[in-house]
């Protein structure tokens, strides 16, 4: 199903940037870092396409560009369907003999809001119909583009801009929406789920996605430090907690066949290595508020629903 | 030149001689959803498919805002594409219309004209289309079903024309022509194929200033869709009006050659004018109604009434010097709109109308008539009517109403 790609940090520092400096991401900004090592694993030609919102449009300002590859943006709620698109035309075009490549393979960006909420009918139909392509969800947990609003993807507590920590509301009351359970319910041939501090990981899953034949789903996590109010500096290092207190663990389902990854794994394994959610929680902004005596109990909330779901995963690994 | 070609004589629907066409027409990706009155033509063209009669890859999507978006994507990888609505998808796919001419992708649609809701109705009026006339898609509105076969096979010359490069919209009524058998005449696939012939692409500047054909491909990448600010999207949209400036000679063009292949016309290609010369009064209007027009008319010449027909047949770009000059002579004028322009003084067609005569010497007495919303029919006898006002108009020199509605209860 896979090639047996390996490839070392050198490899991966010398491959050519598809997606370039010189864009306008804010410092510590991981979903353009998610972005890069993305394209670092890609096996040949592609063709990129994104939705709207912050990586589209630090990007693509008009008449500069950071696509050192082909890529569309068309709108918000529909880059499943450009990709749709896209794969449809180049299958007929190869048929036809009006392409000289042998195989483009097409990769597909899209936020949080643009995946969970406003973009989730193009991204089912795109999967139900088996087009052939990646789609790559960074998940920066809030419409970030617009001034960090709230989305099905932001989590439970955090305050945005529409779900604001105020004096009797504790930010957002509702809970992050399982997105890649989701997808794997499509009965996809992959879905994954990385974040940048891995950055091998992430660079393996993406070639994953991409090698598979059918659509893909990598979801990317993505620290903001705009939006969370976090230390531009920290942010590598707040997608690596994320994962050692099992907020975002690592795992990919091949054929709906879940298994964890590396990092998760040792944490199934050494269950005292697990960190508790505060180390998470106290490195951002967006948290602070539940560090008061009024709103502290949403921390073991958080802690309760992070073992809950920490501990169904595992029970679709095998592991219990 | 070539000769008239040959040509089969099928009993068509207006949706089957749509979809009869686009079969014909080399299309690489259609991506579509059913919607009434458009069924057939996705229905039809699935079985194309289904046969292996087409060289199309059928993207099956789950909803027309996806059908659009595909199609854009699809132009831009570099396919020829095609696809069809009616109202409620039509008004669905608003906000990727603008994309798609913003992106200068040459897709091709038919829109199978259906009222909007609320409330809910299947039946014909121009509501859908008239409601995207200012999205930068060139609207072709077809007479009869042949004349939607025509201008199918048309349409993908004109859109990709490198002059133009718009996407077109090719409007007929729904139920009036979709679901009416009519005698079609149709070209063999290899005259039709070859009329169309292959797309080809402009050159641009590409990544790194590097020349490179427009379209999505990895030898030359280039960006489709960036975001631009106030110092640049001024300049892009006034590109498309450039476009569409050139539109109308590219269309006249396209026709006269369509023409001398199939032996048939439709005025010049963007107007057609019927009785008109000497005309006294006249209607204009758009669509199938030209047909009844056309009946009265002959009714009203064999009494002696100097009456004629100029059916608007390209809306967008309108043709507004024709307009001018075929109403040169006229001395009354109805307007028939079959939409609403709610509180706009009258039809968007009435609008147009009159807008382009008032800074000409051409001053005709000028009245507009909303008809047939939500598929309301509209016989001999009304248009027969609207002619009587017009004498009437004529004998007492002054218009009342301006807006009028035929055939309205109370
Ligand atoms: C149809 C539509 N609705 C709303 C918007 C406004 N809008 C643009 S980007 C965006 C949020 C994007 O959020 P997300 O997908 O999470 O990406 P991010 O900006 O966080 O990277 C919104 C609401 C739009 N462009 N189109
Ligand atoms: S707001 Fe957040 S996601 Fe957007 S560019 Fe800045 S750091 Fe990146
Ligand atoms: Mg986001």
């Amino acid at each position: 199903m896979f090639s047996e790609w390996k490839f070392t940090a050198k490899d991966i520092a010398e491959k050519a940037d598809l997606f370039m400096s010189g864009h306008r991401a804010c410092a510590g900004c991981a979903a353009a870092t998610v972005m890069r090592l993305v394209l670092k694993a890609v096996r040949g030609p592609i063709i990129a396409t994104s939705a709207t919102g912050c990586m589209e449009v630090v990007s693509s300002i008009y008449p500069y560009t950071s696509w050192a590859t082909p890529w569309i943006h068309t709108a918000f709620e529909n880059v499943a369907a450009n990709a749709s698109g896209i794969e449809a035309a180049l299958k007929i075009l190869k048929k036809k003999g009006r392409i000289k490549q042998q195989r483009i393979d097409v990769i597909a960006f899209a936020g949080d809001g643009g995946t969970y909420d406003i973009g989730i009918q193009a991204l089912s139909g795109a999967v139900e119909r088996g087009h052939d392509f990646l789609y790559v969800l960074y998940d920066n947990e809030a419409y970030m583009n617009t001034g960090i609003q709230r989305s099905g993807g932001t989590p439970h507590g955090a305050s945005t801009t529409t779900s604001p920590a105020g004096t009797v509301i504790p930010g957002k009351v509702q809970y992050k929406k399982p997105i890649a359970d989701i997808m794997v319910a499509h009965d996809m041939p992959y879905v994954a789920t990385a974040s940048p501090h891995y950055w091998r990981d992430l660079i393996t899953k993406a070639r994953k996605g991409i090698e598979v034949d059918g659509p893909a789903f990598l979801h990317t996590f993505a620290p903001c430090p705009r939006g969370w109010r976090s230390d531009p500096s920290k942010s590598i290092e707040i997608s690596r907690i994320a994962v050692e207190t099992c907020i975002f663990p690592l795992w990919e389902a091949i054929n709906g066949e879940y298994q964890l990854s590396a990092p998760s794994k040792v944490i199934a394994l050494r269950p005292e290595r697990k960190k508790p959610v505060r180390e998470y929680l106290k490195m951002q902004g967006r948290f602070r508020h539940l560090f008061t005596p009024k709103f502290e109990k949403i921390i073991d909330e958080i802690q309760q629903l992070t073992d809950k779901r920490w501990q169904r995963l595992l029970k679709k690994c095998g592991i219990v | 030149m070539e000769s008239v070609a040959k040509q089969k004589l099928l009993a068509l629907n207006g949706d089957e001689a749509v979809a009869y066409a686009a079969k014909q027409s080399d299309v690489d990706v259609a991506a579509a959803y059913p919607v009434t009155p458009q069924t057939i033509i996705v229905e039809r063209f699935s079985e194309y498919v289904a046969n292996g009669e087409v060289d199309t890859e059928f993207v099956c999507v789950e909803s027309e805002h996806s059908a659009m978006t595909a199609c854009i994507t699809a132009s831009a990888t570099g396919a020829r594409t095609f696809t069809a609505t009616a109202a409620p998808g039509l008004a669905l796919m608003h906000e990727m219309l603008y994309v798609a001419s913003g992106c200068r992708a040459p897709v091709v649609m038919t829109v199978v004209n259906r009222a909007l809701s609320a409330p809910i109705n299947i039946h014909c009026d121009h509501s859908d289309s008239m409601s995207e006339r200012d999205s930068g898609w060139i609207q072709i509105y077809a007479e009869n079903s042949q004349e939607a076969y025509d201008s199918m096979i048309q349409a993908f010359r004109i859109a990709e024309n490198p002059e133009i490069l718009l996407p077109v919209m090719v409007c007929l009524d729904g139920f009036t022509l979709s679901h009416a058998l009519e005698n079609v005449h149709v070209l063999s696939d290899d005259i039709a194929k070859k009329f169309v012939g292959t797309r080809q692409f402009p050159r641009v500047t590409a990544h790194e200033g590097k020349d490179a054909s427009f379209r999505l491909d990895p030898e030359n990448p280039i960006s489709i869709g960036p975001i631009a600010f106030p110092n640049y999207y001024f300049e892009i949209k006034r590109q498309q009006e450039e476009a569409m400036k050139n539109a109308p000679k590219i269309i006249q063009q396209v026709h006269e050659e369509y023409a001398q292949i199939s032996g048939r016309h439709y005025g010049n290609g963007l107007l057609d004018a019927y009785c008109l010369e000497d005309a006294e009064i006249a209607i204009i209007c758009l669509g199938s109604t030209a047909g009844t027009v056309k009946t009265v008319v002959n009714e009203l010449r064999a009494e002696g009434v100097k009456a004629g027909l100029l059916r608007i047949r390209s809306f967008r770009p309108l043709p507004v010097e024709g307009i001018v000059k075929a109403l040169e002579k006229v001395r009354a004028v109805a307007v028939m709109d079959r939409s609403l322009s709610f509180g706009g003084h009258g039809g968007p067609v009435f609008h147009e109308v009159h807008h382009a005569l008032y800074d000409t010497p051409v001053h005709p007495y000028i009245v507009n008539y909303i008809y047939g919303l939500g598929g309301r029919d509209t016989s001999p006898s009304h248009i027969r009517k609207i002619y009587e006002d017009l004498q009437g108009i004529l004998q007492t020199q002054r218009v009342e109403d301006p807006v009028r509605y035929v055939r309205l209860r109370g």
